[in-house]
């Protein structure tokens, strides 16, 4: 097992998996914070949707994948952004609309050109090892820029979390914040939905936020432990998914890989039943 | 010149007047109770005082050297404030915000005066506490000392003892008021409370669509609508 790992690191392109999948989960934990709190967690799950179907549409027309997603669920996020703050038509239904409807757009779009190939199963549910090196290059330059905004807006980003019209009242522009987070709320769907799937990605996002919410007293631990939570649950789950397990077939056992994406949400789960347990405990140990 | 003063104004959404009329000015030092009845135009007018919206006839001036950001906000506790997850510290420095403009993060100085405001509402020893633990009376002590790190000359309340028990909303009166008296700062409160607010306050604004009334206490209990609305009350 250890051989087998030592000889996966040696693999280039198990690097490069490796480099994109620790700054898209850093990216991911701590949007996911701001998200869960504002109640925006299911964005994150439209957004992926609508991804997948931009994906569809980049493949049918032998487009470069990222390129034409990106612009596409930006654009979406801001229309997502729209609706969930206008009264008039219920947020969550809205979100379920959109999702849906991109979804079923790209399934239409995929079954007319190309069929559901191995591609497609990459998109919906993962894969760490089909990046290419532009993937790569484009994947560490947009989540520094990701990682360096959220540092910068860190306390407007909680003023606006915590409460909005007290941030607006002092003068931040509100608008403008919830804005530049669902825009790198995009952003991150996009690099991650290779990696994680259409379908799992907001997994990454929502499950760190949670998990460190369970033990974590203040906005800035809050932050750091889904930060710490989100890398570590992707190495071990990564790891896990490279060496596979073992399963019987005829007189012998043979190995089978994990699916990635799959893989890194049970570990995520596992962090976040491990984590809510301690809590409990510590409730009962204080009571 | 006073510190607020409304000419003529009036405010509303898309075309509705929510509120007209407005003719009242607030002096430095001021303890002003805006009160009446639930869509009287109270939550419209503080959004006007607070710039969030512009007077659809009419104006509101700052005088003083007064800054539409510098006044310290109280808002109504929303449901996912409840149960978040951050430092009771950490709520109160956010309330240097205004301070700190396009500047990403703050200094010593809005940490000291994080501190100070903290100290001044007596709530030290919660100050590393996590703001949902904290009972209904503390979380609207630290969402004050918040509002007291946003400001120098003026409190701006929307109803702060809204669901607290007798006891702890007495206590956040007196202490209002001691902000009030000790510091000069003025205090602007929204309240559905008429009996407290003739008892702290030092003028009365009450709101019915229009201006019903606007004067000192004294002159308020004086006068009939006083005695329409607080007799009313007692009768419930």
């Amino acid at each position: 097992m250890i051989n087998t790992l030592i000889e996966m690191w040696q693999q280039p392109f198990i690097i490069r998996a490796v480099v994109v999948g620790v700054l898209v989960s850093l990216c991911a934990a701590l949007l996911g914070v701001s998200l869960v709190l504002k109640r925006y967690a299911m964005i994150g799950d439209g957004l992926s949707h609508v991804g997948f179907g931009s994906l569809a549409v980049a493949m049918a027309f032998n487009l470069a994948p990222l390129e034409v997603s990106i612009p596409v669920v930006v654009l979406a996020a801001f229309l997502l952004l729209r609706i969930s703050e206008s009264s008039k038509i219920k947020g969550d239904a809205a979100i379920a609309l959109i999702s849906a409807s991109a979804l079923a757009l790209g399934v239409m779009l995929i079954s007319i050109t190309t069929g559901l190939n191995t591609d497609v199963c990459n998109f919906m549910f993962g894969s760490l090892l089909t990046l290419s090196k532009d993937d790569l290059a484009l994947s560490v330059v947009l989540s520094a820029v990701v990682l360096t905004v959220f540092v910068l807006a860190y306390n407007k980003i909680f003023a606006v979390t915590f409460d909005e019209s007290f941030a607006k009242a002092t003068g931040v522009k509100t608008s403008m914040y919830n804005m530049l987070i669902a825009f790198l709320t995009a952003i991150t769907i996009v690099l991650g939905m290779r990696m994680m799937g259409a379908m799992l990605i907001s997994a990454l996002i929502i499950f760190p936020a949670l998990t460190s919410m369970r033990l974590c007293k203040t906005f800035r631990t809050v932050t750091l432990c889904s930060a710490l939570v989100s890398v570590g649950c992707f190495f071990i789950g990564a790891n896990a998914s490279f060496i596979g397990i073992q399963v019987r077939q005829g007189h012998g056992f043979i190995t089978r890989s994990l699916p990635t994406g799959a893989t890194i949400v049970v570990v995520n789960l596992i962090a976040f039943l491990i984590f809510w347990l301690i809590n409990a405990i510590k409730g009962r140990v204080r009571k | 010149m006073a510190l607020i003063t409304c000419r003529g104004a009036s405010f509303g959404y898309e075309g509705n007047t929510a509120v007209a009329g407005l003719n009242f000015e607030v002096q430095s030092g001021n303890y002003l109770c805006v009160v009446g009845e639930n869509g009287s135009g109270k939550s419209t007018l503080i959004k006007g005082l607070l710039r969030l919206k512009a007077p659809i006839e009419g104006s509101v001036l700052m005088g003083d050297g007064l800054k539409p950001t510098e006044i310290g906000y109280l808002p109504q506790q929303t449901a996912a404030q409840k149960d978040f997850p951050a430092s009771a510290y950490e709520v109160v420095l956010s309330g240097r915000l205004s301070a700190r403009g396009v500047l990403p993060f703050y200094t010593c100085k809005d940490k000291a005066a994080a501190n100070e405001s903290i100290e001044r509402l007596g709530i030290t020893l919660l100050r590393r506490r996590c703001y949902r633990e904290l009972s209904g009376g503390q979380q609207q002590r630290v969402l004050l000392a918040r509002a007291l790190c946003a400001t120098q000359k003026v409190l701006l309340l929307d109803e702060p003892v809204a669901g607290l028990d007798p006891v702890v909303t007495q206590e956040l009166y007196r202490l209002i008021a001691e902000i009030n008296h000790n510091t000069g700062i003025t205090i602007i409160m929204v309240s559905h409370d008429i009996h407290s607010a003739v008892k702290y306050a030092s003028h009365i604004l009450h709101l019915k669509n229009r201006q019903a009334f606007f004067g000192t206490t004294t002159g308020y209990l004086n006068s009939p609508v006083s005695k329409a609305f607080m007799g009313g009350e007692r009768n419930d």
